[in-house]
């Protein structure tokens, strides 16, 4: 199935390789680097590349480009899917996925690799499993395996590969034991010109911090489980019980994971938590344009809207900006036309606003494009949909653990068109 | 010289008595095969080691030795012994990596020894193991595809193994060295479907998949009406018609995987959904799937996912225009237009193209807003982006063939822009417009090709073959004004420098220009090219791609990559469904599953036998297994009961349209690629 990776960083180096079945030359990427140079952004690579006797399917994440190289049929998602699953095991073990840290971590990158593919086949990708067959590099072990000369290599068959539940290691212990999930929604949006809604969607997970002792059995159930038609599990959650009873019950995997995402449609009323009146305009035969923004809170049930961030890209006539912010600061690069303004706390009492005007070249003419603005927020406490956690209960263990909900509601892709 | 100085260094290091200097070298060499360096000079320092007693030192060895074992293969030969060693070893993650490596190494010679090496592990105790066994068939059969016929042998026996664990990968194996052995699957249908739902995610994908050809082979298409077929051949003899007409049954395994796959739409992992997707896509009554792809008409509801934002990728966004535009009725199409609009001021400017293109497409589709498009379109000439303008008159040019008698003043309009656009397709496309219809213009015709001729030199190739048929066209309907300037072109191109420009201009002056050798199709010019002429199709370019299995790469492509297994028709009439009936505990076992549904008998099973399970599981390997097989049956009583009376609460009627729809929406979030796969 899957033949090579390469690793490739934004300079168009290939920082790593490996090779699951005989060797394929680092020369096939040739092909990979045309078509980044063909591709206006980095996202824009097409993320599967025929070439004459190969097949590159690639996923851009934390700037580094995964390519797989592909021999024969397979289907594409199937890779992706793997190479996802790659970058966030590698976030699981190092914190982040940066190019540093593969390369610091170089030899733990390769037993994970080896581990996860079994001549291109995906064989343990499970990280309760790929923790017990190879432990996460912390400076202390690190320290320790130099002096005595331990290894960070496990010596026992996982028991998750055996288990009916692989996803879960037996003999785990822990003298606190908590369970913490975190309910997140993104709000995936699109405002028009006169601020009317044209589509909004609602985008949730439940992440879930869970260090129980033993093999405990969990139950969570919702105020309002209705709201959620559209639902994707972690292998754990028992489909029936859901179906049958709206229930999550689910024996979970140590540390952490996503339990659940799902999705909140179009077709449902979305609150949208923020409002953006604007004026960008340009003048015919004028070599200045008008900008003004301003920022408020609409429906936020009382929670302060944060971690603000505004970002724009101007059209290409734009030579400069010249704008005052009444609060925080902003940015403007004239050479990718990005505008970017770090606004943080809305303050319903004193809206921030940004304003001033733009030059644009001499002679050029009244751009035709318009602007689209797009918006970052986070609010604590509030889960948009209105989800609601009823309670938690733990069943085949007789400890009484510590547990906690956390709401948040963020901005997804928020766009407001102008 | 400084990497020869390092590796003597490492060879040094891998020389000493110290396990800690052995791991420190390892990890140099290993961190020069992740950056691409040639290691390959240490091979004899480090194959030595392969039997090392530090586990850290003696993977990383392995790591060597697979990367390296095939431009060495009489070094390597001295690792073998190790391996063979290891095989035997009490402990089963030690006798699966040997496997491991064993069947990685690239060398010829020691394909006999990897064969004995995969038949003992495929009846070994342990399923890790025999799941090891099944990866190394696709290797051995790469190395010698001679040994196939053994291989098919071990595969045969490990379809039969019972364990979620080795389940995928044998499929897998399948797939690889002997997928057109369909009869092989017979016996293990039903268990294949049965555990489905507890096999990990990557072994589904192989299972659902392959399971979906075989599905195409073993039953009856659910969607041909059986009885019509019937009363065409007997239409006289009604008595025995009645008689023979059996109303479509649907095979109860049929039913089985359609039940059965349906839970895994919501699998955390996309190519699974996709998987189950595909499979309703060929495998499921209309009923029960909408028809997904080819009407489209179950996304409408999501329409507005389907909008696009200005930081979409590309091709996303270009998925997604093709996806609005399938949308479109005569209900919506103001609504999408209106977002269309849009579209066209972003600063994407290949969008802005597609964009253009979609407009042109609803235009055509659906006749009521023609007009409205057309007249959308004109309004965009005037822009100030030569690109916009340009593809519009492609646009244009293909919307004018519909009905050129009522747009001569558009027309008339594209013959001004000719003094202004340069894009060459645009170009071609006005002079098209005009000749073809030229009687519609005829005033202004034979002015464009004046200008045309001036400056024939300098066009680019497709515009001069254009400008010719300009020519001839005139010459044709209006020979008085146009003899002249015809004659001026054709001689020029007679000296172009491209071969089929010139070509066309012999070609045409034989047509056209009555002479003594000119033979009788002369008579026919006008006919030949002013011939009315039907109008474009504006088709999307994801057509033509119905006949790959959907969500495969070759569907992807729209071409057949090495190793793709063609989707079967459906039989005539259906194999013997017997073939699929095993012996007696089994098939008592396979029919509950049938009568119950049994979604959720992996799912509920899961945590009381998760609990010991893992209780075993500490315990030796013989006897886990024991108390698997336990667990099982005590459950399976268990189990019965309960299913049994769920089902008689379960509703009927599923809408398996909303729930389809709303997984690929879903999918079509969590990886937008999805799209790519859905929308032909």
């Amino acid at each position: 199935m899957i033949h090579s990776l390469f690793l490739v960083n934004a300079s168009g180096d290939i920082f790593l390789e490996k090779h699951w079945k005989s060797v394929v030359s680092r020369s096939v990427c040739d092909y990979f680097f045309e078509a980044v140079e063909r591709a206006t952004e980095p996202e824009n690579v097409p993320p599967v590349i025929p070439t004459p006797h190969h097949c590159l399917i690639n996923v851009l994440r934390q700037r580094i480009y995964f390519v797989a190289v592909i021999q024969s049929e397979v289907p594409p998602l199937f890779v992706i899917e793997f190479l996802h699953r790659v970058v966030d095991t590698f976030q699981d073990y190092f914190g982040v996925c940066t190019e540093a840290a593969v390369k610091d971590n170089v030899v733990v990158v390769y037993e994970l690799l080896e581990e996860m593919l079994d001549n291109g086949f995906p064989l343990a990708t499970e990280s309760n499993i790929l923790k017990e067959l190879i432990k996460p590099p912390t400076i202390l072990r690190t320290v320790v395996n130099t002096i005595t000369g331990s290894t960070n290599v496990g010596e026992q068959l996982p028991t998750g590969q055996l288990s009916v539940v692989p996803w879960r290691r037996t003999g785990v212990k822990y003298t606190n034991n908590e369970a913490y999930f975190d309910v997140v929604e993104e709000i995936d949006a699109i405002i028009d010109k006169s601020g009317s809604t044209i589509t909004a969607e609602i985008q949730g997970v439940i992440d879930a911090c869970v260090k129980l002792t033993g093999m405990p059995d969990l139950t969570l159930s919702f105020m309002n489980p209705r709201l959620l038609d559209d639902v994707s599990f972690h292998p754990c959650v028992r489909f029936k019980r859901w179906e049958a009873e709206r229930i999550l019950s689910f024996v979970p995997p140590d540390g952490n994971f996503r339990l659940l995402s799902y999705h909140v449609s179009s077709q449902n009323l979305v609150a949208i938590p923020v409002y953006v009146k604007h004026n960008i305009s340009f003048r015919e035969g004028s070599s200045q344009g008008r900008f003004e923004l301003t920022l408020g809170p609409k429906q936020t049930m009382g929670k302060a809207v944060e971690s603000v961030l505004v970002s724009s890209q101007l059209p290409r006539g734009v030579l400069n900006a010249n704008l005052s912010p009444s609060q925080g600061t902003y940015t403007f690069d004239p050479v990718t036309k990005l505008l970017s303004w770090d606004v943080g706390k809305i303050n319903p009492q004193k809206l921030p606003s940004l304003k001033g005007s733009m030059s644009l070249q001499t002679g050029a003419s009244k751009p035709d494009e318009n602007p689209t603005i797009n918006l970052q927020f986070k609010i604590q406490q509030l889960a948009v949909s209105g989800l609601k956690v009823n309670r938690l209960d733990m069943y085949g263990e007789k400890y009484k653990p510590f547990k906690g909900i956390k709401y948040m509601t963020k901005a997804g892709k928020f766009q407001v068109r102008t | 010289s400084e990497n020869q100085n390092g590796l003597i260094i490492e060879t040094e290091m891998l020389d000493s008595n110290k396990d800690s200097l052995k791991l420190e070298a390892m990890k140099r060499i290993v961190a020069m095969i992740a950056r691409g360096k040639n290691a390959s000079d240490l091979f004899p320092a480090v194959v030595k080691n392969v039997a090392c007693k530090n586990i850290e030192v003696k993977k990383l060895v392995y790591v060597y030795l697979v990367r390296y074992a095939e431009e060495q293969q009489d070094l390597a030969l001295l690792s073998i012994s190790t391996f063979q060693r290891g095989l035997k070893d009490p402990n089963q993650l030690i006798r699966a990596s040997a496997l491991r490596v064993l069947s990685s190494i690239r060398v010829t010679i020691i394909v006999p020894i990897m064969m004995l090496a995969i038949k003992e592990a495929a009846s070994d105790m342990s399923p890790y193991v025999r799941k090891t066994a099944a990866h190394a068939i696709p290797k051995l059969h790469s190395l010698d595809p001679e040994q196939k016929d053994q291989l098919i042998e071990v595969i045969e026996k490990l379809l039969a193994d019972k364990t979620t664990l080795v389940a995928g990968s044998v499929v897998m194996a399948f797939e690889e060295v002997c997928p057109d052995r369909i009869d092989l699957i017979h016996k293990n249908y039903r268990k294949l479907c049965n555990l489905l739902i507890d096999v990990e995610e990557w072994g589904q994908v192989v299972i659902i998949n392959m399971l979906t050809r075989y599905a195409r082979t073993q039953f009856l298409n659910p969607n041909v009406n059986v009885s019509i077929t019937h009363m065409y051949e007997d239409e006289k003899a009604e008595v025995t018609t009645l008689e023979k007409r059996k109303p479509y049954v649907m095979d109860p395994d049929h039913r089985l995987l359609l039940r059965n796959t349906k839970p895994l739409l919501q699998s955390r992992n996309a190519a699974v959904v996709m998987a189950v997707a595909q499979l309703y896509f060929h495998l499921a009554p209309k009923a029960e799937v909408g028809i997904i792809a080819k009407a489209l008409g179950m996304f409408e509801p999501y329409l507005k996912s389907f909008y696009i934002r200005s930081t979409d990728p590309t091709q996303i966004k270009i998925l997604k225009l093709e996806v609005l535009t399938n949308l479109a009725n005569e209900a919506n199409i103001s609504t999408i237009l209106r977002e269309f609009q849009t579209y066209i001021k972003s600063m994407d400017k290949d969008f802005v193209a597609a964009s253009i293109q979609a407009i042109g497409r609803c235009a055509t589709n659906i006749g009521e807003v023609r007009d409205t498009c057309l007249n959308g379109l004109v309004q965009l000439l005037s822009n100030r982006d030569e690109l916009v303008v340009a593809e519009s008159v492609v646009v244009i040019k293909k919307l004018l063939q519909m009905q050129p008698e009522q747009h001569s003043d558009i027309i008339k309009h594209m013959a001004k822009l000719i003094d202004n656009i340069q894009v060459p397709m645009a170009r071609a496309s006005i002079l098209w417009l005009i000749g073809e219809y030229c009687e519609h213009v005829p005033k202004i015709a034979p002015d464009v090709l004046r200008k045309m001729a001036k400056s024939f030199t300098n066009e680019e190739d497709i515009v001069k073959l254009q400008i010719i048929n300009l020519a001839a066209k005139l010459y044709l309907t209006n020979s008085k004004q146009t003899k002249l300037l015809t004659q001026y072109v054709l001689n020029l191109a007679k000296y172009d420098q491209n071969y089929d420009i010139r070509d066309r201009a012999r070609f045409i002056r034989q047509l056209i220009v009555p002479t003594d050798k000119s033979g009788a199709l002369n008579k026919y010019a006008k006919k030949l090219f002013l011939a009315l002429k039907p109008a474009p199709v504006l088709e999307s370019p994801f057509k033509d791609r119905d006949h790959f299995q959907l969500g495969s790469l070759s569907h992807l492509l729209n071409a057949k990559a090495a190793g793709y297994q063609e989707l079967p028709d459906w039989p005539e009439s259906a194999p013997d469904p017997s073939v699929r009936n095993v012996e007696v505990k089994d098939s008592v076992c396979a029919e509950r599953t049938v009568l119950t549904g049994p979604e959720g008998a992996g799912n509920r099973k899961r945590g009381r036998k998760a609990v010991k399970n893992q209780k075993s599981a500490s315990e030796s390997e013989s006897e886990s297994e024991s108390s698997e097989s336990e667990d099982e049956s005590e459950e399976e009583s268990e189990e019965e009961s309960e299913s049994d009376t769920d089902v008689r609460k379960k509703k009927v009627g599923l809408d398996w349209n909303r729930i389809l729809a709303n997984y690929v929406v879903n999918t079509l979030h969590y990886i937008q690629y999805t799209a790519f796969y859905f929308f032909k």
